[in-house]
């Protein structure tokens, strides 16, 4: 139970992510699992795709057919708890939110890290490294398709 | 002696925006900050935080600070730093400790923003060197640039307690492992997840039974508890650590009011005494108000807001009405009663019922 060890289960997860197919195009994952007072993630979004509403306690959630997948969205959220997913080729690519040093370099492969902070099987391959104004490096990775319900961060191999 | 129409005690999110909102208002402020600089809290703060546009959210702490402090700037207020207020009389005088010296202020109202200290955990050798609260290890870390260990382990799963670990990691610190009393993780969840996946264990139901090392720390012996709380016999581990953050819970700043026997009530759930406040946020005594931690334990975007409607009330009951005050009013409350509708604001709002109920 996630109140007990920060750890959503899989279906948990699974809930937050639209269908497969709806994936070709990359989207918002918004992993927000209890109601806090918090609503970055609806005024950033520049296509009205996150909703909460007045009562800025309740969850977001996603119009899938407005996100355009920008990722504004992963930089504005103080939860560090948005990523944008696609899939592609038979990869699954994430950007995530990034806020450790040393940054990854475009082209290095990363360990990927599951939400329990378990290195995954496989390595995922740095893809883009985008330094923001308000210093939340966003960086773009792709990793098997298998993991997409699995990755949530990168490690350093070093 | 100096006189001011408004004086503000606490230059933290609460006392500097009181300090603007009066400023505003038309009344000529002095404000007095204990610390070195202005900001308080938020100046040890390198997370985005939480709420709504208007409380600056999505913008880091230290970041608000600096918008605060430059909103300060552009109002009158007549600034104290390293200015300890010791005291404080029922005829509206406080006493000032600054450079060596006491000086005195007399002022049409007072406004107490002194915010909250932070709660300590008894264990057998608690007082070894590399123990620390988190407010001194953000000190060390955020402000001075100096790490408090290399291994450590975090006490108390609050917001304050899984911010820090963040930090400490970010940082290059190792946390070994974050340990919880309760049942339960006590921040948010987000929060939570975020340590999980950089790979620090939340071990729940654990305390720390004693702190090991000659002259230093060295290790720490942890226990499991049951739902009782009782410890659990032979359930004790040893973690190997050079630091041991406390953040267990932080507990109004109230000597001042209390000094000046304001009316006050222990309320658990808003950290312990607080003064009685009417909804204009004024003590029981007459023409001092209070706003922020000092008059229970929140989030800092509660505090500013709570800063604000101190100041709009106490320049209107001085005859010194804001130019937007009915708008502010109504704005300003609702605010406060969003940040606080949701589940995360039931221990305050049961807190606060306790404390309207008293008056």
């Amino acid at each position: 139970m996630i109140g007990k060890t920060g750890v959503p289960t899989l279906e948990m997860v699974k809930n937050k992510f639209p269908k497969k197919e709806i994936l070709v195009r990359p989207k918002a994952i918004i992993e927000c699992y209890q109601e806090i007072p918090c609503n970055p993630c609806e005024t950033s979004c520049p296509f009205n795709a996150i909703h909460i509403g007045s009562d800025i306690n309740k969850i977001p959630t996603v119009d899938f057919d407005k996100c355009t997948g920008c990722g504004i969205c992963a930089k504005a959220c103080p939860g560090l708890a948005i990523m944008i997913a696609m899939i592609k080729n038979g990869k699954a690519y994430f950007k995530i939110p990034y806020e450790l040093l040393p940054l990854p370099i475009v082209g290095e492969r990363w360990y990927g890290v599951n939400r329990s902070g378990e290195v995954l099987d496989k390595l995922c391959l740095i893809e883009n490294v985008h330094v923001n104004k308000d210093k939340t490096v966003i960086v773009t990775v792709s990793i098997e398709q298998p993991y997409l319900y699995e990755f949530i961060t990168i490690r350093s191999k070093a | 002696m100096i006189e001011k129409d408004l004086v503000v005690i606490g230059g933290g999110p609460a006392g500097l925006s009181a300090c603007k909102v009066a400023c505003e208002a038309g009344m000529n402020v002095a404000l007095f900050e204990r610390n070195f600089q202005l900001g308080g809290q938020l100046i040890k703060q390198t997370h985005k935080f939480f709420g709504s546009e208007s409380q600056y959210a999505k913008i880091r702490g230290i970041e608000i600070a600096k918008i605060l402090i430059s909103e300060l700037d552009e109002t009158n207020t007549e600034v104290f730093l390293n200015a300890t207020v010791v005291g404080m009389y029922k005829d509206n005088v406080i006493t000032v400790y600054q450079n060596n010296k006491y000086f005195k202020i007399k002022a049409k109202a007072i406004i107490i923003a002194t915010g909250a200290s932070e709660k300590f955990l008894a264990f057998e050798n608690n007082d070894l060197p590399g123990i620390y609260g988190a407010g001194a290890v953000q000190t060390l870390m955020n402000i001075h640039g100096v790490l408090p260990g290399k291994q450590v382990v975090m006490v108390g799963s609050g917001n304050i307690g899984l911010i820090v670990s963040y930090q400490l990691i970010q940082a290059g610190v190792k946390v070994k492992a974050l340990i919880e009393a309760a049942g339960k993780i006590g921040g948010y969840s987000v929060h939570a997840s975020k340590l999980r996946r950089l790979g620090v264990p939340i071990l729940t139901n654990t305390t720390v039974k004693r702190a090991v090392g000659e002259g230093l720390l060295e290790k720490i012996i942890t226990v499991k508890l049951d739902d009782k709380w009782e410890e659990i016999p032979g359930s004790e581990e040893e973690i190997y650590c050079d630091g041991l953050c406390i953040s267990v819970g932080l507990s109004p700043l109230h000597q001042l009011l209390s000094m000046a026997e304001a009316n006050m009530i222990f309320v658990n759930e808003l950290g312990g005494l607080v003064p009685l406040k009417s909804c204009d946020y004024e003590t029981s005594l007459k023409h001092v108000y209070a706003c922020g931690d000092v008059t229970g334990i929140e989030e800092a975007s509660s505090a500013m807001v709570e800063g604000k409607i101190a100041g709009l009330m106490a320049s209107k009951n001085a005859g010194f009405i804001h130019p937007n005050y009915n708008l502010l009013e109504n704005e300003l409350n609702n605010q406060l009663c969003v940040l606080r509708q949701g589940p995360c604001g039931e221990k305050i709002r049961c807190g606060l019922k306790k404390v309207g109920e008293a008056l």
